[in-house]
């Protein structure tokens, strides 16, 4: 039981990735694909930031009470990758919009038809 | 310190800020010309690197002053040099090419956010290629993919933004991957640091982390590079973007990938671990021959050009990745060597496809027969490009092919040279359908057809008659890549 309940952070970034991929693959509607994206790598966030975490460690600030401190460097990273993946859903999003004033659906299976429909030869 | 010194840097930063200018001055030939300059600045820093190499190994660049494993350092070796090489190259001649191109395919209000993001992706992949810094890796590749992302969505049909929002779901999947790996790398090792990591990675080689980071990384390598399985997203990017991004991604993005995966299998894990106790190496090989194959084969139905040479690329990438799986030095020189020659011939099949869409108005092979006679200049570079794809002697193509077939010959794999050489009768096919449609079918008389710029011409002869200059010329590209295999391996020269 203490095995499972320590590393209680890991499940949840395995639980988030799987759920995150899944939505990705199997929702037609690019809106819910992006909040897949999201999902998929707020888990890689999470996952980082346990790393970083030392067992009865502080705050990396110094102080005479604590004898351990807690690694920053995960958190410094999670920081950049946070701005990256807030910039890639921005992105997404926007293409979302010109996709919906283009094809007037946001359903991957419906633009496919309406792509293969434009690849016919004009004959 | 002089400011020669300060190369490694500028050449990332001279880009980076050239963007924000673009849009600043918010005028199309304003904002090509700034491109154009920051373009030839980093060709001629990377001129000037390959200068200081001469005499050391690689040039090490504190950034801040903060000297590494605790700062972040820039570090330029002879592949790194090799890279930028075919990047800033690559990007100063398509920039040439650009200034019509793009006035004629692009909305004018939208020209100064193009040449930007453009700005953008040329200072990520410069960015990858010259940091020393695995994290820094990741960041870079972000900044190039989404300036990508936004390139590919510019292009005139909307099949391209569903080619671009494909491209972004699975970028970023690969991208993500790639950070997981990092991640794990970092918690085994302590550092991010390259150099440091490839010293401690020895030590926790045989953990289970560190196996995965590797499954990690090269999935994620692998989807960026359209390694075969994960190669889904390139046709559709390709077919769709604007000329000028389909020629710039061809000739750069995925060999930036490469780039990154020879980094980490060759530099970070070394090659007796990635290619030797983990079966990676018969992997690659097989992926590769598929990849070769599959991409060949498919190339020969299409209708659009653009797509055949999409297809093209994927079985060229098919090439490179065989010939890393060889896993010897005649192996992987003739990968690096294919990155090169590839750039170029692809840059130049890219370009005068440009030119023919500039033209002609379309890129589909029923609709264009008999446009050799119209544009007899243009089809002639696309010729000698072809030529070059297939491997003509005399063209870079050839000597790509010859150290590829000599490599696997080596290792006494010649079922893998015979279908190599199956591939280029392949390229054959489907270069030689688009030739006999531009040459032996009739012109309409009626077909509309406009005057190519002389700055197009310019552009793209470059490109074809450097596919002629290193068919002859060797002395560059083989010993640039041959000089940087040593120093990946640490085989004797």
């Amino acid at each position: 039981m203490n095995e499972i309940l320590g590393h209680f952070n890991y499940l949840i970034v395995v639980l988030l990735m799987m759920m995150g991929l899944y939505v990705v693959i199997a929702s037609p509607n690019l809106i819910k694909k992006l909040i897949g994206l999201s999902l998929f790598q707020a888990s890689v966030f999470i996952l980082f930031i346990t790393f970083g975490k030392v067992s009865g460690g502080g705050p990396p600030i110094l102080s005479q009470q604590l004898t351990a401190y807690s690694n920053p460097l995960p958190h410094v990273l999670i920081l950049t990758a946070i701005v990256v993946g807030v910039a890639t859903t921005a992105v997404g999003l926007a293409l979302i919009v010109r996709v919906y004033e283009a094809y007037g659906t946001t359903d991957e299976d419906e633009i496919d038809a309406m792509d293969n429909a434009d690849d016919k030869p004009v004959v | 310190m002089e400011l020669s010194a300060h190369l490694p840097a500028l050449i990332v930063i001279i880009p980076l800020l050239a963007a924000p200018l673009c849009v600043l001055f918010d005028h199309p030939r304003a904002a090509w010309f700034i491109s154009l300059l920051s373009a030839m600045f980093c060709f001629f820093a990377a001129i000037g690197m390959m200068q200081m190499l001469l005499n050391v190994d690689a040039l090490s660049y504190p950034m801040g002053g903060w000297l590494a494993p605790l700062g972040i350092e820039l570090r330029i070796d002879t592949l790194g040099l090799l890279l930028l090489l075919i990047l800033s190259a690559s990007a100063s001649v398509i920039l040439f090419f650009a200034l019509h191109s793009v006035e004629h395919e692009i909305d004018r209000r939208q020209q100064p956010m193009f040449y930007a993001a453009l700005m953008l992706v040329l200072a990520g992949l410069i960015g990858i290629t010259v940091t020393g810094d695995a994290f820094n890796i990741f960041v870079f590749l972000e900044i190039s993919s989404l300036a990508t992302y936004a390139l590919i969505s510019m292009g005139r049909d909307r099949r391209a933004l569903n080619a671009s929002f494909q491209y972004l779901i699975m970028g970023t999947i690969g991208a993500t991957f790639i950070l997981i790996g990092i991640g794990f790398m970092y918690v085994m090792t302590g550092t991010l640091n390259i150099q440091d990591l490839a010293q401690r990675l020895p030590e926790v080689s045989d953990t289970k982390a560190i196996k995965a980071a590797f499954a990690f990384v090269t999935v994620g390598l692998g989807l960026k590079a359209a390694m075969f399985p994960l190669h889904w997203w390139l046709p559709n990017a390709y077919a769709h973007s604007p000329s000028v991004v389909s020629a710039f991604l061809a000739a750069t993005a995925t060999k930036v990938a490469v780039y990154v995966l020879i980094r980490f299998l060759l530099s970070l894990y070394g090659v007796q671990y990635s290619l030797g106790a983990l079966p990676f190496d018969k992997l690659l090989m097989f992926l590769g021959a598929v990849g070769v194959l599959a991409g060949s084969l498919v190339a020969v139905f299409q209708n659009n050009i653009k797509r055949i040479l999409a297809y093209s690329s994927i079985a060229q990438i098919g090439y490179i990745l065989l010939a890393i799986g060889l896993a010897s030095q005649p192996g992987i020189t003739a990968a690096l060597l294919h990155l090169f020659n590839h750039a170029l011939i692809k840059g130049t099949l890219f370009l005068a496809l440009g030119a023919v869409s500039f033209s002609m108005a379309s890129v589909r092979l029923t609709e264009l027969s008999g446009f050799g006679k119209a544009m007899p200049l243009t089809m002639a570079a696309f010729v000698i490009g072809g030529l070059s794809l297939i491997g003509v002697p005399g063209t870079t193509g050839f000597i790509s092919k010859w150290y590829l077939v000599t490599a696997l010959l080596e290792a006494s794999l010649w079922p893998l040279a015979l279908l190599v050489l199956a591939a280029s009768v392949l390229a054959l096919v489907y270069i030689g359908r688009v030739i006999e449609v531009a040459y032996y079918r009739p012109l309409a008389p009626e077909r509309q057809h406009k005057q190519v710029p002389l700055t197009m011409h310019a552009g793209l002869w470059v490109l074809a008659l450097s596919n002629l200059y290193f068919g002859f010329n060797t002395e560059l590209s083989v010993g640039l890549s041959s000089l940087a295999v040593n120093q990946l391996i640490g085989f004797a020269p």
